[in-house]
């Protein structure tokens, strides 16, 4: 299957994105993963750098328990928005990190906020993290991309 | 050459285009993928992916609030 897709991707130039992921709020760790999905899901490359509070997120079962960044009213907020969202069919942020994976997309974790925050590799998601890097590895990634955005 | 069937039906953002990628994924060249759904933005935005990887969009029909789209791989 793999190698099919291949000659798909050799269609297509590797226009590339590149997202730094710093906020570990809900809302926006859902923004990210559906900007990073549908890139790509549109042929682009991406990758999603994740350090500071975004970090946080890649710790064994918390990618879901970011805050809302506006109106959490301790959870109050944040448990109403869940509500909304699945009425709206909104899929997980579980299945948006399985399918980014599926799809390509490769995350990086910044290891310097690994060591201020005292998290090791055994801590974090390692099915889901593709490099364990810092900002040298962003700059890389980011001088070739056409689209970056910090999140 | 083979049909590949997809219901995204009901499913919203970005479900439907994700869904479609991985069945392009899956596809062998030639093949045709099939996607019904009704978020509304998708029925747009498929057509627009297919273009990015420079695929053959075979149709886009409409019928109530489903849409059906043919991509050959």
């Amino acid at each position: 299957m793999e190698d099919q897709d291949t000659a798909l991707n050799e269609n297509t130039s590797a226009e590339k994105v590149t997202l730094v992921v710093h906020s570990g709020d809900f809302d926006k760790i859902y923004s990210a993963f559906i900007i990073g999905n549908g890139a790509l899901a549109m042929g682009m490359e991406v990758s999603m750098y994740f350090t500071f509070w975004g970090l946080l997120r890649l710790k064994k079962g918390q990618l879901d328990k970011g805050p809302l960044s506006k109106m959490h009213m301790l959870g109050l907020g944040k448990w109403m928005i869940k509500r909304r969202m699945n009425q709206s069919r909104v899929v997980s942020l579980e299945r948006l990190a399985q399918d980014f994976k599926a799809l390509g997309g490769k995350i990086l974790a910044c290891d310097m906020t690994m060591d201020i925050m005292g998290v090791g590799p055994e801590d974090l998601r390692q099915d889901l993290i593709a490099e364990y890097c810092s900002v040298g590895t962003y700059i890389e990634e980011a001088r070739h991309s056409i689209v970056t955005l910090f999140i | 050459m083979a049909e590949i069937k997809l219901d995204v039906r009901g499913e919203t953002c970005p479900v439907p285009l994700v869904e479609v990628r991985k069945a392009l994924r899956r596809a062998a060249p030639g093949d045709i993928v099939e996607v019904i759904g009704t978020h509304p933005s998708s029925k747009k935005e498929i057509p627009l992916a297919a273009k990015a990887l420079k695929l053959e969009l075979l149709s886009v029909e409409e019928e109530g609030e489903e849409w059906k789209i043919k991509i050959r791989r």
